[in-house]
């Protein structure tokens, strides 16, 4: 096709009948929610945790009337301690994060010229992962059963089933599985930046709202890990009685306290970075320029990545770890400010240079940079230890956690409302609703939070249900409290505008006059996404590349049309977006759905203690998976290529390295590897803690015979795997089966000889620490084995169907990866377990 | 978006997104290495050494893979071409582009790697 045959209006008329065909929304009351499509999943997944935001802040004001006079009794201790613990667990892990997820999956493929994100069941799995999760969670206040520990939990008090009921166990399977459908967005996210962005966007011509998403995702993928990781051990000790944090048996609360802020600290900066983002996004459209310092803000997002892994232990500082423990972290805590501080001012630059348009955006983005710059400073007040030691655990922490989540999180999300509602909705929010809401936002988060510090330093501590008079507290407190039902009206005006909204008549196209990809989406709702992919050749496309919008519009560009009636996008290479390929999307779908559920259902039964009940969900998840996959995934398609036009053949079908499928294995075996680090962790944590090791009250441990045994067997395995892949590759079909059914007995017997050793030996995990971190490494290592095996008999089913073959072999090549990482854990367990107690 | 070739050599060198990282890993290794020196020196004898050569090795190594990181960066950097921003999609300006930033990463990382080491001159004791 050439630029000539676009001139023709019947021509385009009819393509855009057949994208609009093939990306229509399934209709129907029940068959809607079976929708795939980013727009629709990104709305519902926002519209979910702005509800569970405002559950939370209910919450939150709960407290605020409690606390309100001294000596109140309007809520009792036992549901105080609830709020508290439900509001920080809801905040952070069903509004914060998942909104970042909402938001990016609906922008990304927007600004970057995608129809949709690579994989677009994924995204609906993880949705109705966090929508279920999420329930359970937030729903057992109402019963009278939340979690009453703290957002971060910390045993013994909360591993002793004694002292804490079911609401421990809600929070951790509840939250975990959670944390699963994060991992699931990561992975989409990742991959949605490094292969679908168009033509010619290279690196340095990405818009900065995605440099944020990819560092931000792939921070999700280093944190997230050890919480799961901890969540195990906390679950084992609480289901199980494996004593991992019981100081009497030889385990340590600390260990927990790391596992929770290696989680922890980074997750500040996983909430606060996409907000951020949105600023890079409506700064320049408002000073109407560039933005200036394009590389600073990449070394910014970068740098704070990395530092953010190295602060954890200032949420430790009184736990009486060495002193030069302290000073290190305490060092890096200071030295983040530099890459945050980065940021603000090639903000400021920005608009000082620009011709600005204060509008609503505008103002809340200003006006939370001012919040957010307090709570910094007190942050930086915080990470110094001596300091630290005073102000730990009162209220001076709560102003500066809320200073800095509401200046560095929810504000700039208002922000981006206001910036995006015409981009979702095709209309405008009220600018006189939206100012008014923003002056009693920014009166109510002063009034409520500054006072904190003041009480704070005077000795109010946090999470009490209330306090005596003569500490002089009251008056402080009111005014929190005052401030708290000011703030609350303001999102009630904002939630208003909302409500007003479909009154409205629509927007224009592009409304603020922005310069980069997103808002070359009409206001009349299209679901295609883009009408054809751009070649990109400047950071602000639609400002600087003359007729881009026209272009676009008229199908000028790539892949205009669909004719074999399928959704498709086009991958392109990681550093200069050369086109690879086309790919075949995910359409609407019942199996994402149900995979969430019966995936669900194994969480909450085991919270339960339903574990007959919970293996029969397990084992719905498994053929849910394989149903998924086979029906779904590594599609031969019915030819090699198909032209995208202006002279360019892609093909549709690539494996390996330039795949997206590849490339997901590859991020979620990433994520599999940091939980699992987090657990050797545990065992070397335990050897510091242990004057002798193994601990000499009893046995060695496993010995070295048996896990050297499942080393080598795990080894076989991985070489037979090797060989079927390159035999596949020569078309010989026979050896591949052969070599795979070899490397399916090599793995099973790696898992045996692997539970022979902590077996054989009699090892009892109850008894003490070790030989529960022995056998939790094993069981780890064992499970990746029974996982090894069913992705090789999967394999083994589709090259005997005939669904992959020598050239479309994607599926081996991904199970391949699978195996390099199985190797990996498999050397570092068995030489760990079998012979570090040899040497140590 | 036909380039001219690369004529120097570290112009050549093969880019991708893992170079960028190289400096804040080098401050990651450093940290984590300062880390567990510390906490396995405390616990398992008590002290850590009055003159630390282990922990000075470990810091110099680091700074160096900084330094080579920046150094290479920073002739990257000044490849010929059109001035800054480096915002054309060609191989030139994305080149200038990843070694500007990854110049920018190297001399955080250096801050970052002098921050963590600070402690060890002024702290000589455990508790």
């Amino acid at each position: 096709m050439s630029l000539h045959d676009q001139d023709d209006p019947a021509l385009r008329c009819a393509q855009e009948e057949r994208l609009r065909a093939v990306w229509a929304a399934p209709k129907g009351i029940f068959l809607k929610w079976t929708d795939c499509n980013n727009d629709a999943v990104g709305a519902w997944y926002v519209l979910t945790g702005f509800v569970f935001m405002l559950f939370a802040g209910v919450l939150g004001l709960l407290m605020r009337t409690q606390l309100a006079v001294p000596e109140n009794d309007l809520i009792g201790p036992a549901t105080f301690n609830q709020l508290f613990t439900l509001h920080g667990s809801m905040m952070m892990f069903l509004f914060a994060v998942p909104m970042f997820e909402a938001v990016s999956i609906i922008l990304l493929p927007q600004l970057l010229g995608a129809r949709d994100l690579p994989f677009p069941r994924l995204s609906a799995f993880g949705y109705w992962s966090f929508l279920l999760g999420g329930v359970f969670v937030g729903g057992s206040i109402l019963f009278n059963a939340a979690p009453d520990g703290g957002w971060f939990m910390y045993p013994p008090l909360t591993t002793r089933t004694d002292l804490s009921g079911i609401g421990a166990d809600i929070w951790m399977l509840g939250l975990s599985f959670i944390e699963v459908s994060s991992i699931a967005a990561a992975v989409e996210l990742i991959v949605g930046v490094l292969k679908c962005r168009p033509p010619g966007m290279r690196l340095n011509l990405m818009p900065l709202y995605a440099w944020y998403i990819l560092v931000v995702a792939v921070m999700i993928l280093f944190a997230f890990p050890p919480l799961i990781a901890g969540d195990v051990l906390f679950e084992m000790e609480r289901l199980l009685n494996w004593p991992f944090f019981d100081a009497t048996r030889g385990g340590d609360p600390l260990l927990w306290q790391h596992l929770f802020w290696i989680f922890g600290h980074p997750e500040v900066y996983i909430v606060f970075l996409p907000s951020i983002a949105l600023f890079a996004m409506l700064v320049p459209t408002f000073a109407r320029r560039h933005l200036l310092g394009y590389p600073w803000i990449v070394l910014a997002a970068v740098g704070t990545a990395f530092l953010s892994f190295g602060l954890w232990v200032h949420h430790m500082f009184t736990t009486g770890l060495p002193k030069i423990s302290l000073g290190f972290f305490s060092a890096a805590s200071e030295a983040v400010a530099i890459p945050t501080a980065v940021q603000i001012f090639v903000f400021i630059a920005t608009l000082w240079a620009g011709r600005v348009n204060w509008s609503t955006p505008l103002l809340y983005a200003t006006g939370s940079l001012g919040v957010f710059v307090i709570g910094g400073l007190t942050g930086v007040m915080v990470a110094v230890v001596p300091f630290d030691w005073q102000a730990h655990d009162t209220y001076f922490v709560v102003a500066h956690l809320h200073y800095v989540l509401i200046g560095g999180t929810l504000l700039p999300l208002f922000a981006g409302l206001y910036y995006y509602w015409p981009l979702i909705t095709g209309k405008k929010l009220s600018d006189r609703l939206g100012r008014l809401a923003f002056w009693i936002l920014f009166a109510g988060v002063n009034l409520c939070f500054f006072p904190m510090h003041l009480s704070g330093l005077m000795g109010m501590p946090r999470r009490v249900f209330t306090y005596p008079e003569e500490l002089g507290l009251g008056d402080l407190n009111m005014a929190s409290t005052a401030g708290a039902f000011l703030f609350a009206a303001g999102v009630a005006v904002i939630c208003l505008d909302m409500c007003l909204s479909p009154r409205r008549p629509l927007a224009n196209r592009n409304p603020w006059n922005a310069g980069t990809l997103e808002w070359l989406a009409h206001p009349q709702d299209e679901h295609w996404g883009i009408r054809s992919i751009p070649l990109i050749e400047s950071r602000y496309p639609i400002w600087d590349q003359p007729d881009f919008m026209r272009k676009v519009d008229e199908g000028r560009y790539f892949l205009p049309d669909a004719e074999e009636g399928r959704r498709e996008t086009i991958v392109t290479s990681v550093i200069d977006a050369r086109p690879l390929a086309v790919i075949r999307l995910g359409t609407p779908a019942w199996v994402p759905m149900l995979t969430a559920f019966v995936l669900g259902s194994v969480f909450i039964l085991t919270t339960y203690h339903l574990y007959g009940l919970a293996l029969i969900g397990s084992v719905l998840t498994l053929a849910c998976v394989v149903w998924w996959l086979w029906t779904g995934t590594a599609e031969i398609p019915e030819k090699p290529s198909k032209p995208i036009g202006h002279g360019l053949e892609l093909p549709l079908y690539i494996s390996g390295r330039s795949a997206p499928g590849w490339w997901a294995m590859f991020i979620t075996m990433m994520a599999d590897a940091t939980a699992f680090s987090g657990l050797v962790f545990g065992y070397y944590f335990f050897w510091t803690r242990h004057e002798t090791f193994p601990p000499m009250a009893l046995a060695d441990g496993p010995g070295w015979f048996w896990p050297m045994v499942a080393l080598l067997a795990g080894g076989v395995s991985w070489l037979l795997t090797l060989a079927a892949r390159s035999a596949n590759s020569r078309g010989a079909t026979g050896a591949m089966a052969l070599l795979l059914t070899g490397a399916m007995l090599a793995a099973l017997g790696s898992g045996v000889a692997g539970l022979a050793g902590p077996w054989l030996s009699g090892l009892n995990p109850e008894a003490h620490s070790y030989p529960a971190i022995v056998w939790t490494l094993t069981l780890w290592t064992v499970a990746h084995a029974g996982l090894a095996v069913i992705m090789q008999a999967y394999v083994l089913a589709r090259g005997l169907a005939g669904r992959m073959t020598a050239r479309h072999d994607a599926d081996i090549r991904n199970v391949t990866l699978f195996m390099h990482f199985f190797v990996l854990s498999v050397v570092v367990t068995y030489a760990t377990i079998g012979l570090f107690p040899e040497v140590s | 978006m036909s380039d001219p070739a690369p004529r120097k050599w570290q112009h050549r060198l093969h880019i991708t997104l893992w170079v960028l990282i190289v400096p804040p890993t080098a401050w990651a290794a450093h940290f984590l290495f300062s880390y567990l020196w510390a906490a396995i020196s405390c616990a398992k004898t008590g002290h850590f050494a009055t003159m630390p050569w282990i922990f000075i090795g470990g810091t110099v190594l680091a700074l160096a893979v900084i330094a080579l990181a920046g150094w290479v960066a920073w002739h990257q950097s000044r490849t010929p071409g059109d001035p800054p921003p480096h915002k054309e999609s060609t191989r030139i300006d994305r080149l200038r582009f990843l070694a500007t930033a990854t110049l920018l990463l190297a001399a955080l990382s250096t801050v970052g790697v002098i921050f963590t080491a600070l402690p060890v001159v002024f702290l000589r004791e455990c508790t």
